[in-house]
């Protein structure tokens, strides 16, 4: 009850905090939700993209001369088929027939006898185990060292490294929240101090009269509440007009790798949260940082 | 009269007592002892008055007794317990059973009358409508009911003096310690807030005074404690110390 009671027993419009905490919790709140967002959509398009690597792979066989049926080309064939099948996570390779061949390519140049004369390069259909599918990268290294003129479809293999790259990333983004949550603490940490020292004839007084560290903890508690929330709106209604735009922006993008970029109310939720746990978290660092520094008093 | 160990009060019994100093020695920093080899012990339910020259080491020999001091040696047992080896967050239990008239009062001014004096039942956890009912109660009672809602700051020194003494006294602690409470305010009031310590000690509240009134200190029948050269000595009502013609 007296812990919502109107007035603080402190002298809080007196110091400093006031201006320069919301201020800081904003910046942070802004970063955070920044970073927090970009971690959310890049765990979107890695989800995507490693379903699209999923399943299927398409190994292609360059002839080894102009005659498509020529025993070079077999063996080149035969060579990247076994290659394939020693591969662990590999689960059925079949090399395409000249007529699936031609029905691919049909679309484009249509159906002459042209193709036939062509010097097309052979496709071989590979399923690949979901649960521990091949190194892509690696399997591509063997087949360019041992077979000449084969190659695992670079699709897939360029997707496997934007996939890695995209895992640091997101990394990187919720190292970005725990650096920027960590100095929003320590921002609230030296303000709780430097508002005790000018304070300090109060709570001196407070104690002498019986207040418990506690009962002075929780002042300074309520009132980092009070102004981190205020912070937290100022740096969350700053980030969501930022958000909505750049998924606006994406969505025109239409398909393609950045086809789910946008956010879904769940995702708001989520971002919500933001700063709730920094003011929280500044109520918290408040607390902690006045019944330490209390302690060290008489 | 002079005697190492004081004891006084109604009840002598050492164990019982409620301040009980053992040779304590106070020094600030490298200086020199401001107190040296104090023993004292204060019954419950006793009545004195401190004196001394200015910078004799009332205050510092309050501040003790208050624990916002600790002894550079010696031993001080407040309520029985050995209060050199208290732990920090016993200090508030302590703190609660204590009220202190401090001489430049130390209200805190960005709160209203009635908020200064409701602070020890505030942090006690004591309910509002139960301060509600006491405070304004008390505040009438030291002449201050008209100014419950005046900032310390707008008050005269005389008045921001009662409302340190209201604060000190509202939540009847079992030990009062006074410093100058009397030194602000005129001879009538001076009188008035006397009897309210009395009344206090009536009540059971061990009471200590100190001050520099000389006629106030006749006009009351309490032993005194007199500060000298960094010691203290006991005299017993309508004794008078030597040298004391020097003071004020």
């Amino acid at each position: 009850m007296s812990l919502f009671r109107r007035r603080a027993d402190l002298p809080f419009h007196h110091d400093a905090a006031a201006a320069f905490l919301p201020a800081m919790i904003a910046m942070m709140v802004f970063l955070a939700t920044l970073a927090l967002s970009g971690a959310l959509v890049l765990d979107n398009l890695l989800a995507r993209w490693n379903r699209d690597i999923k399943g299927t792979l398409t190994v292609q066989v360059i002839p080894a001369d102009p005659d498509p049926h020529s025993k070079a080309t077999a063996r080149r064939i035969d060579k990247t088929v076994r290659i394939l099948e020693e591969t662990p996570g590999v689960i059925r390779v079949r090399p395409l027939s000249a007529e699936e061949l031609a029905a691919l390519i049909e679309p484009w140049l249509g159906n002459t006898d042209l193709i036939a004369d062509l010097p097309l390069p052979l496709l071989i259909d590979v399923v690949i185990s979901d649960t521990n599918p091949p190194d892509l990268g690696k399997l591509a290294e063997r087949l360019k060292a041992e077979v000449r003129g084969a190659s695992v479809d670079d699709h897939r293999v360029w997707l496997s490294r934007v996939i890695r790259l995209a895992d640091g990333l997101e990394m990187l983004a919720k190292a970005v929240m725990a650096m920027v949550s960590l100095a929003a603490a320590f921002a609230v940490v030296f303000a709780t101090r430097a508002g005790m020292a000018i304070h300090r004839r109060s709570i001196e007084i407070l104690h002498l009269v019986g207040a418990r560290d506690s009962y002075i903890a929780r002042q300074y508690a309520l009132r980092a509440l009070g102004l981190g929330a205020k912070g937290a709106a100022v740096g969350f209604g700053l980030a969501a007009p930022v958000l909505i735009g750049l998924g606006n922006m994406a969505k025109t993008l239409q398909g393609g790798l950045l086809a789910e970029i946008g956010f879904s109310s769940a995702h708001w939720a989520v971002l919500a949260a933001v700063p709730a746990v920094a003011a929280l978290l500044a109520m918290a660092a408040a607390f902690l940082t006045v019944l330490r520094t209390l302690s060290r008093m008489l | 009269m002079k005697s190492d160990r004081l004891s006084f009060g109604r009840q002598p019994h050492a164990d019982a007592a409620i301040v009980r100093f053992d040779n304590v020695g106070l020094r600030y920093g490298q200086g020199g002892e401001i107190l040296h080899d104090i023993s004292l012990s204060l019954a419950p339910g006793s009545f004195h008055f401190l004196t001394g020259d200015s910078g004799a080491g009332k205050s510092s020999l309050l501040s003790l007794m208050y624990l916002a001091l600790r002894p550079t040696r010696g031993r001080i047992e407040m309520f029985g317990i050995d209060a050199t080896r208290m732990s920090h967050a016993m200090l508030p239990r302590i703190r609660r059973r204590i009220g202190v008239v401090f001489q430049d009062f130390r209200l805190l001014d960005h709160l209203s009358t009635l908020d200064n004096v409701a602070l020890p039942l505030r942090v006690a956890g004591v309910r509002e409508s139960e301060i509600a009912r006491h405070v304004p109660e008390l505040l009438h009672w030291v002449g201050l009911g008209d100014a419950i809602k005046v900032r310390p700051s707008a008050l005269s020194g005389g008045e921001q003096q009662r409302v340190a003494i209201a604060r000190a006294v509202i939540n009847r602690p079992d030990l009062l310690l006074a410093d100058e409470p009397t030194g602000n305010v005129d001879d009538r009031i001076a009188q008035r807030l006397m009897h309210l310590f009395i009344e206090l000690n009536r009540l059971g509240t061990t009471v200590v005074v100190a001050t520099h009134n000389e006629p106030l200190i006749r006009r009351f029948p309490f032993p005194r404690l007199h500060l000298h050269g960094g010691g203290l000595s006991r005299y017993e009502a309508g004794e008078i110390p030597e040298r004391t013609e020097a003071e004020p």
